[in-house]
């Protein structure tokens, strides 16, 4: 049984191979996800690791709470003092104390040297205890007062050499140093983008505003004391707000942040891995039962050899184990080039990741594996079912088709129930209250994958009327475009093809050549390969080409819009892979739109200052010497920044920011409790607090709100207001207090953003003064209201470009499908072909016919598509206060026009090998 | 009308068979109580005009159709109420077919297609016979050739061995010469005639062709889904004459 899978398989090889590219492209975005990701793990674990060579233990500053997250709010140094009396615990062979922080280098051109997103790491070194230094230097010496050593990497990029001098920024303005070395990190050859800087300690103290204070102690063991002895005399001198931890512990709680993020990257990944694979299982589950179809008289011939059903059952079964596997191993292998690829685009886009080397994982072998060949068999085993219904007597039968199966009639309702069923798990995850995030998107993720299985179950039903709306569309569109792409594709391939093998005279066919390869020039390298292949095999291009028209044909187009109602649940499934594909790309489009709008308004509620200060990539926090140096602007008539850290309340850690006392001016509130004049008096016990914090904790103007900081003290707040953030969202906190009262107890304080009303409001003037005041600022620009939202919107729109991007490979998979079909549609009907070539349809004709079916059938998956994600998208707006529900007509247009073109293409190649069929062939063909 | 059986024990025994295929008004009685016997080591033609109910007798005797009433016994086993396992087991043991369309697996080798019922219930061919086989049927040049590389005189003669190679107690044979040529046919049939006589192997066939018939040990004429006429083994004139006289053609 065996052999037989595997010559039906390799009999059908394109049709086979067509069928599996969902599997492939869906395997190979989740192995190549995890390939990605594991690599990016372990080059961080690598550097973590290399952190705390020769290191035992280490010695670091402990805020008074769990911190959450990476956001703003760190752990506050400690007195320097500590070092000496450790050094001297018996059990201490080496001790080497350390601060560090953000250090922009500055380049020559005045900008901070950036690589994508990556960090830019400070801090000292000391050349005296050369085991604890992580840096290699690699040319120069180490720093002294005043001096620095930077990565090699930005002294490449940026042409910097030991003895130049670059200028560096941490807490205050630019400082120009000399470069007095070029180091790199440890043994990891990229450690991303990140770009270093070392100092020696008191400058780098002096930088990062931690006189007198380190961040960290490392310590190696005397001989003979363990680790545990270590940490445990270390632990007995330890004043508060310290930690020593063992030098593993410390690296992997170092690793905790970038360990959450690339899992949440990891999944996110897996999540678009997870569509594609959904997708490719309709594709295969469409061609399977097409093939199946077309075999039922070869089952039947089984039948009457005395094959058993479990024996067809096993056969077909056999045959999607078979394609699974290949699928998966060839996806598995492509994954690794995505891995690879995706590393080179993050860096191309500037978002270099730390690589060592990729990480091939037995782990990844084996679910790439079982999640193709579970697929797979999932999508065979209806297809497979239904074959084992074909009865012996088919064998004998003239165009025996399968017989339908006994649920038949059922399969409408069943249909409208699963569909029904997803939407009330849809609508049940949104608005029943208390569901764990972790409940709550497998509702939503189940609840939709229901519907799009019931709705391509359905739609079956809806292909008719459907294909003859769509009919006159396809028709006007495919005019529409083939009138854009004549001058540019049609022309051109005309000419270029008249002028390599063509008659006419040689000046003409030269001439031709030339215009075509002006209008066209990636097609004249098309056609010059075909004109080698021809030159060098037997193969002959279709020749002589017609002329190029764009004009519809009408018989043509009439039959193809015929056959695309003919068999009905076909089409239907053909367009449910693209369904799925566009309601998602709509869903994002549609929220996407949602999302900017209530954005820009929330803006334009708060932000009632005239500039916005931020940092260069528009989410860093700037620390305050900044907004103290605008502040010094002639003109200013009121500043305020807003702090952003953390803070404990309640018994749970909250997101806290702090204003100035001119906040009123610059930032409007919408009341409840309280008015404008509150935010400029919090003084040093004032807070104001969120509506839905204020009802979450019964809070009302006076309660008391006493309020843990990182660094252990408790302010003793009372409320004096409270207010309702806009839908949008807001930059505030649960709590927002006055920003001496911040500082007081926030080491290491960080500006989100700094708002400012100048005399005269925006003018050129004006902007010219910030622009001059920020220069010493190379990180920090100064944006006006509309700017503000413009880049804020423009980095909400570079995610949702990520997701299409993302999505764009579902769709992919989907045209496949569409291919599948059409060339699965030709082959079955090669003697109608025959028949109608013979009764005198033109090549052009069939070609024409096909692609008809073609865009028709894309057509109807993008309406029910784009119908779709508008309805989800209907309510996830309905339930978000943060998303309104806005349809992005012109998107929806362009999706719609996108559909049209995979259907064009997707008809590219079947209508060629239906054009190719020569009648007389196609006649004689059983 | 029963068909005698010449005191030979009868492998295939048909009692009182009818079939009607649709309801009410639009009924089609393709058979109208047809019994008939097939004696072991015969050969065994059945004649009609088109659309007497030849093939549906064909598919019901062969266990491919159920009878709408009527019994059917092969081998002494009533296969009329079996169900699908059981005539799946019938099928490889007692069973084989010859189809006009030839029915071959075109992925497979015409060796691979030949040995194909065996391969099914998981035997292996004795290779003496095999060879015997392929030698008598002409094929032992073209064993490795795909379906698409043979000629339909060739793919026939490999759907000849098919039907041979697990020797089953009979074999049904539905127009095995209707789509090839005369001469073709004429060897088909001598392939045929030479299996019954050499290996004893009973087959019943269909035919529309007098000179087939004239090789039959006995030859049925079925008219409007009743066996009308039966001979024994006659010649080709006969045949033609029987034809004219019942006015069939
Ligand atoms: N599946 C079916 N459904 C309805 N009627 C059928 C079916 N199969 C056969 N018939 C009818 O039964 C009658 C007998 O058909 P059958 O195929 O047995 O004829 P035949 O003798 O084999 O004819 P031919 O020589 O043309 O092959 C015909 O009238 C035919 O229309
Ligand atoms: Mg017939």
């Amino acid at each position: 049984m065996i052999r037989f899978a595997l010559r039906g398989l390799l009999g059908r090889k394109l049709r086979t191979a067509l069928t599996a590219i969902g599997v492939v492209l869906g395997v190979a975005l989740v192995s190549g996800t995890f390939v990605l990701t594991d690599s990016i793990s372990s080059a961080f674990d690598s550097i973590f690791t290399e952190n705390y060579k020769n290191t035992d233990a280490a010695i670091t500053g402990k805020a008074a709470f769990e911190l959450s997250g990476d956001s703003a709010g760190t752990a506050p140094p400690f007195d320097q003092g500590l070092l000496a009396k450790v050094a001297e615990l018996p059990e201490v062979g080496a001790a080497g104390g350390a601060v560090g922080g953000q250090a922009q280098l500055i380049g020559r051109d005045g900008k901070a040297v950036a690589f994508g997103g990556a960090p830019n790491l400070g801090f000292s070194v000391d050349p005296a205890r050369p085991e604890f230094n992580t840096l290699t230097l690699v040319k120069g010496a180490w720093p002294t007062a005043g001096q620095v050593v930077i990565d090699t990497k930005t002294a490449e990029a940026k042409k910097f050499a030991t003895g130049d001098t670059i200028g560096v920024q941490a807490r205050g303005a630019v400082q120009r140093m000399q470069i007095s070395g070029l180091v790199e990190f440890g043994a990891v050859s990229s450690i991303g983008g990140a770009t270093l800087a070392g100092f020696d300690l008191p400058t780098a103290q002096q930088l990062f505003d931690k006189p007198g204070k380190l961040d960290q102690i490392l310590l190696a063991a005397k001989d003979g004391v363990s680790t545990q002895q270590l940490v445990d005399a270390v632990q007995k001198i330890l004043p508060a707000g310290t930690q020593v931890r063992s030098a593993d512990d410390q690296a992997a709680e170092d690793a905790k942040g970038t360990s959450s993020f690339l899992t949440f990257f990891r999944t996110f990944l897996l999540v678009f891995g997870g569509i594609a694979l959904f997708v490719g299982s309709f594709v295969i589950a469409n061609s399977l039962s097409i093939t199946i179809a077309q075999r039922t008289r070869e089952f039947a011939t089984l039948r009457t050899l005395g094959a058993s059903r479990r024996q067809v059952l096993n056969s077909v079964v056999l045959e999607a184990l078979l394609t699974g596997l290949v699928s998966a191993v060839a996806g598995l292998f492509l994954g690794l080039g995505i891995a690879t690829g995706l590393f080179k685009i993050f860096d191309a886009a500037g978002l270099t990741l730390p690589n060592n080397g990729l990480v091939f994982r037995t782990r990844t072998v084996v679910v790439a594996l079982a999640v193709g060949v579970v697929v797979t068999l999932l999508a065979s085993l209806r297809p497979a079912w239904r074959a084992t219904r074909v009865p012996p007597i088919a064998a004998v039968r003239e165009g025996a088709t399968l017989p339908p199966g006994r649920l038949h009639r059922f399969r409408p309702l069943g249909a409208a129930l699963l569909a029904v069923a997803g939407v009330a798990l849809v609508v049940s995850g949104l608005f029943v209250d208390g569901l764990s995030t972790g409940s709550l998107l497998s509702l939503l993720a189940i609840g939709v994958l229901l519907i799009f299985i019931g709705i391509a179950l359905f739609s079956a039903r809806l292909v008719r009327p459907l294909a003859a709306a769509s009919d006159p569309v396809a028709r006007w569109s495919v005019l529409v475009l083939s009138i854009v792409a004549w001058p540019l594709f049609s022309l051109p391939y005309w000419l270029l093809r008249r002028g390599f093998w063509g008659s006419g005279s040689t000046a003409s066919r030269v001439g031709g050549l030339l215009l075509g390869a002006v209008l066209n020039p990636v097609l004249l390298v098309i056609v010059a390969l075909m004109a080698v292949r021809r030159a060098v095999s037997s193969w002959q291009p279709e020749w002589p080409a017609e002329f190029p028209g764009v004009l519809s044909d009408r018989p043509a187009v009439g039959i193809g819009g015929q056959n695309s109602r003919r068999d009905p649940h076909r089409t239907a499934s053909t367009a449910a892979a693209l369904m799925i594909g566009l309601a998602l790309v709509t869903l994002v489009a549609t929220l996407g739109a949602g999302i900017i709008k209530p954005f820009e308004d929330a803006v334009d509620k708060i932000f009632s200052g005239d500039y916005a200060i931020t940092a260069q990539n528009n989410f860093s926090p700037l620390p305050p010497t900044v907004a103290a140096a605008v502040a010094k602007v002639p003109g200013v008539d009121a500043l305020s920044s807003v702090r952003g850290g953390q803070g404990r309340a309640f018994g749970e850690t909250i997101q806290i920011t702090g204003v100035d006392k001119q906040a009123p001016d610059v930032l409007r509130f919408d009341w409840k409790s309280g008015s404008q004049a509150t935010l400029g008096e919090l003084g040093a016990d004032g807070a104001v607090v969120d509506a839905d914090y204020a009802d979450k904790h019964g809070l009302a103007v006076g309660s008391a709100l006493p309020l843990e900081t990182v660094a252990g003290k408790t302010l003793p707040l009372q409320v004096r207001g409270i207010f309702k953030p806009p839908a949008g969202g807001s930059p505030f906190g649960s709590v927002t207090i006055s920003t001496s009262a911040f500082d007081a107890t926030n080491p290491q304080p960080l500006d989100l953003y700094t708002f400012v009303s100048l005399r005269g409001g925006v003018t050129a003037a004006n902007t010219a003064a910030l622009q001059q005041a920020l220069s010493t600022f190379p990180n920090a620009k100064a944006l006006t209201r509309e700017q503000f939202k413009k880049v804020q919107s423009d980095s909400i729109k570079s995610l949702l470009n990520v997701l299409y991007v993302l999505l764009a490979l579902s769709v992919l998979v989907s045209l496949f499908g569409i291919v599948n079909t059409l060339v699965l549609t030709v082959f079955e009907r090669t003697r109608e072909l025959g028949m109608l070539r013979a009764i005198g349809l033109t090549r052009r004709q069939v070609k024409r016919m096909i692609r008809h079916e073609s865009v028709i059938t894309a057509l109807i998956g993008a309406v029910i598509g784009i119908l779709l994600g508008l309805g989800l998208a209907l309510l996830l707006a309905a339930r978000l206060d943060e998303i309104s529900f806005a349809v992005p007509t012109g998107q929806l247009l362009l999706f719609a026009v996108v559909s049209v073109v995979v259907g064009i293409f997707a008809a590219i190649w079947p209508a060629r090998r239906a054009a190719r069929l020569d009648p007389l062939e196609a006649l004689q063909y059983e | 009308m029963v068909g005698n059986t010449d005191g030979q024990a009868s492998v295939v025994v048909a009692t009182g068979l009818e079939r009607t295929y649709g309801e009410g008004d639009t009924a089609v009685h393709a058979l109208r109580g047809v019994s008939v016997q097939v004696a072991a080591g015969q050969l065994t033609a059945v004649m009609g005009p088109s659309g007497s109910g030849k093939s549906t007798l064909m598919h019901i005797l062969a266990g491919l159709d159920k009878p709408t009433s009527g019994s059917v016994l092969i081998a002494g086993t009533e296969i009329t109420t079996l169900g699908d396992d059981a005539l799946t087991k019938l099928r490889r043991e007692h069973i084989g077919f010859i189809f006009q369309f030839f029915n071959l697996l075109p992925m497979l080798t015409a060796r691979e297609n030949v040995v194909l019922p065996l391969t099914i219930a998981g035997e292996k061919p004795d290779p003496a016979y095999f060879d015997e086989l392929i030698a008598r049927v002409g094929l032992t040049d073209r064993l490795t050739h795909r379906p698409a590389e043979l000629s339909g005189g060739q793919q026939q003669r490999v759907a000849i061995a098919r039907a041979l190679v697990s020797r089953p107690t009979v074999i049904f044979a539905d127009e095995p010469t209707g789509n090839l040529d005369s001469r073709t046919s004429n060897e088909i049939l001598h392939l045929m005639r030479s299996s019954v006589d050499d290996y004893g192997q009973t087959t019943v066939m269909v035919t529309h062709d007098a000179r087939a018939a004239a090789m039959a040990d006995r030859v049925l004429f079925l008219a409007d889904g009743e066996i009308v006429k039966e001979t024994g083994r006659t010649s080709q004139g006969e045949i033609l004459q029987i034809i004219d006289s019942l006015d069939l053609q």
